[in-house]
């Protein structure tokens, strides 16, 4: 049964549409896995799009979640057209938010090459992996890989209450030491915790592997100070590299460090080291 | 004060007699990469896993008395309105085996805003009325600086406390429970050459001692120097993560939400702890932000810490446990910090960089 009111008020029940691009689908899967409050999700909102969970489809929707990178120009066509139909849009995974994963392709600057080794002569379209904000305007962001079903469900009722949707300010950090674990760095592993987004309820420290950066940056993100606290760590600039670029929400950050690595090994050959 | 002497073996006795409830003390959770142990306030069921003998813990004992979340009430929501039920959340009483003196200490600071002020919180208080605090003297390590916050030794704030004599414990006794759970195991009167040791045990620790911090007018002197240089140089180093707040025993700054679930037919308001470092620590309804910058958010915890609480309570809100300085990834410690301040200069190094 649908709610219709809360707290005596009509509620609407907004028509929304999930998308996906570029994508491993990791983001919608954690919607509908979610048994125990599917129900009460979609008697909130009115799915009218779902390819994952449905064979029904309509072009008649409020708002637009999209997962995925584009990488295509048919894709930036749809992408285009669905920001035309939504009055929301919202941005669902870091592949949607950042590029994710699939923007690591992006590092070896020649998209024909990383095109023939993966597709060898098979006639595949597939250019550098974008995220949604390179070609239309977000309106909302949900982060992470995948995203942390709790959050979306939070969203979500908060989008249908009409009430503000805030995500966390702070680093995973807070969240981490708020679980009492044991700080990666004192067990001689590198994490990006300090300048990444919260929201994941430090969801790898707490499994003691350190944070790869899924959510992208935090509000104050300081990442000048944590590389250079990884490489007094002594952690490789290329392990620091590695980490940085995963899900292309620190992307400046690692080309920089890129270019630096690269002038300092030029000299080191100069110097004749 | 009582003071009684127990047989190091008796000790495991005093355990059982209290292990009746729920035990909290210092058990290793894990080593560094160093090789050091790290050790963690956490429940004991076996005497063996307790260690008396712990450096210091990398947490303080606070979750068990001001957890980082904590739902204050829920609400039902039914179609007219709502209903409201608040819970303290205590389920049980703790006893705590082995606090250094700097934790108690930190505790008789939390009381203080939270228990004696205008507005006391029930859920701290409810917790505070019940546990039983068994103190230990501490083995002082190189980042401890309690003995310059006066906080190496507390006088009060514990049921009982244990100093260490080599074969045996001398025991203070501070309150009536305390005198009753003695009366189960073996104690005798200290005599004349237990006085002697102990005083000897007092100040072989106090020689262990390596880092001050120099407080002499140190209110006055972090209002002089609001304007001081050295706080950019920290400002930009700090990563703003709010670790040093997590792990400190007397930060209690907290933010509260309100959630609805989504089958939209319960709410509950979380209070979750906070940290003035963090960004939006000062942004107010509206959207601005009385410290946008890092630096200025670090020395405003610098002054409530050291300035803003003397002020109102004539003794400073942190103790020296040295935890915050050992959590910081960017190096940050208390007594650098304040050195800084006082002679106006920065530490060496590329500022923002670790350079040191
Ligand atoms: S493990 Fe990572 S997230 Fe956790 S406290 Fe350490 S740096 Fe922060
Ligand atoms: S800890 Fe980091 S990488 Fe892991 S889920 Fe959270 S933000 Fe993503
Ligand atoms: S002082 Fe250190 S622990 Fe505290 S917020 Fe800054 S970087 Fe984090
Ligand atoms: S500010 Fe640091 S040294 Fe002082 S009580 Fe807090 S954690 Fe301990
Ligand atoms: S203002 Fe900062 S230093 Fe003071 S109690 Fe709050 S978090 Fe701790």
């Amino acid at each position: 049964m649908p709610v219709e009111s809360y707290l005596g008020v009509p509620l609407h029940r907004p028509k929304v549409a999930f998308f996906e691009f570029t994508a491993c689908e990791g983001c919608q899967l954690q919607i509908l896995n979610n048994e125990a409050t599917l129900l009460d999700f979609l008697s909130l909102v009115d799915v009218v799009t779902f390819r994952e969970a449905m064979s029904e489809r309509s072009d008649d929707f409020e708002i637009a979640f999209v997962e995925g990178s584009i990488t295509r120009a048919d894709e930036v066509k749809r992408l285009k057209d669905i920001r035309k139909k939504a009055k929301v849009l919202v941005a669902m995974g870091s592949c949607a938010c950042f590029g994710g994963v699939n923007q690591l392709k992006n590092r070896f600057n020649d998209p024909k090459w990383v095109k023939e080794q993966v597709y060898g002569k098979f006639p595949v379209e597939s250019e550098e992996a974008r995220p949604l904000e390179d070609i239309v305007t977000v309106d909302l962001k949900i982060y992470g890989c995948p995203i942390k079903k709790e959050e979306v469900e939070k969203i979500v009722t908060n989008l249908v209450l009409g009430k503000s949707v805030n995500h966390p300010k702070y680093p995973v950090c807070m969240e981490c030491m708020a679980n009492e674990n044991i700080c990666l760095y004192k067990l001689g592993e590198p994490c990006l915790g300090p300048v990444t987004r919260a929201g994941c309820d430090a969801w790898c420290p707490g499994s003691r592997f350190g944070c790869w950066g899924c959510r992208g940056p935090a509000d104050a993100a300081n990442v000048d100070q944590i590389i250079s606290i990884m490489e007094e760590h002594n952690f490789s600039a290329d392990t620091i590299i590695d980490r940085l670029e995963c899900f292309g929400g620190f992307k400046a950050f690692a080309e920089e460090l890129k270019k630096k690595t690269a002038k300092s090994k030029t000299k080191k050959k100069r110097a004749g080291k | 004060m009582i003071f009684r002497i127990i047989k190091k073996l008796e000790l495991k006795e005093l355990f059982d007699v209290m292990a009746e409830n729920r035990i909290i003390g210092p058990v290793q959770k894990g080593t560094s990469h160093e090789g050091k142990p790290l050790y963690a306030f956490e429940p004991v069921l076996d005497f063996n896993d307790l260690k008396l003998d712990y450096t210091t813990t990398t947490r303080p004992a606070k979750r068990y008395f001001l957890p980082s979340h904590e739902t204050l009430c829920t609400f039902s929501i039914h179609e007219n309105g709502w209903d409201k039920s608040v819970d303290f959340n205590i389920r049980e009483p703790h006893v705590f085996f082995g606090m250094h003196a700097c934790d108690i200490n930190a505790l008789d600071k939390l009381d203080k805003v939270l228990l004696e002020s205008n507005f006391p919180t029930p859920y701290y208080a409810a917790k505070r009325k019940n546990m039983f605090i068994i103190g230990v003297e501490c083995n002082p390590q190189p980042f401890c600086f309690c003995r310059s916050m006066g906080t190496d030794s507390a006088s009060h704030g514990f049921d009982m406390f244990l100093t260490d004599l080599g074969d045996r414990y001398f025991v203070e006794v501070q309150s009536a429970a305390a005198f009753n759970f003695l009366k189960n195991i073996k104690t005798r009167e200290p005599e004349e050459k237990d006085h002697t040791r102990y005083m000897k045990v007092i100040a072989e620790k106090n020689r262990k001692f390596t880092t001050a911090v120099d407080t002499t007018d140190l209110a006055k002197i972090l209002d002089m120097e609001f304007q001081s240089d050295v706080w950019k140089y920290w400002g930009d180093k700090c990563l703003s993560c709010g670790t040093c707040a997590s792990v400190c025993p007397t930060c209690y700054c907290y933010g509260v939400e309100e959630a609805v679930d989504i089958d939209l037919k319960g709410a509950k308001k979380k209070k979750h702890l906070y940290s003035c470092n963090l960004i939006d620590f000062a942004e107010v309804a509206g959207g601005h932000n009385f410290r946008p910058e890092s630096h200025s958010r670090l020395k405003y915890r610098y002054y409530h810490k050291h300035r803003g609480f003397m002020e109102e309570f004539e003794e400073s809100l942190c103790v020296g446990c040295g935890r915050c300085s050992e959590a910081c990834l960017a190096k940050i410690t208390v007594p650098e910090v304040i050195a800084s301040v006082r002679s106006g200069v920065k530490p060496k190094g590329r500022p923002g960089r670790h350079g040191k």
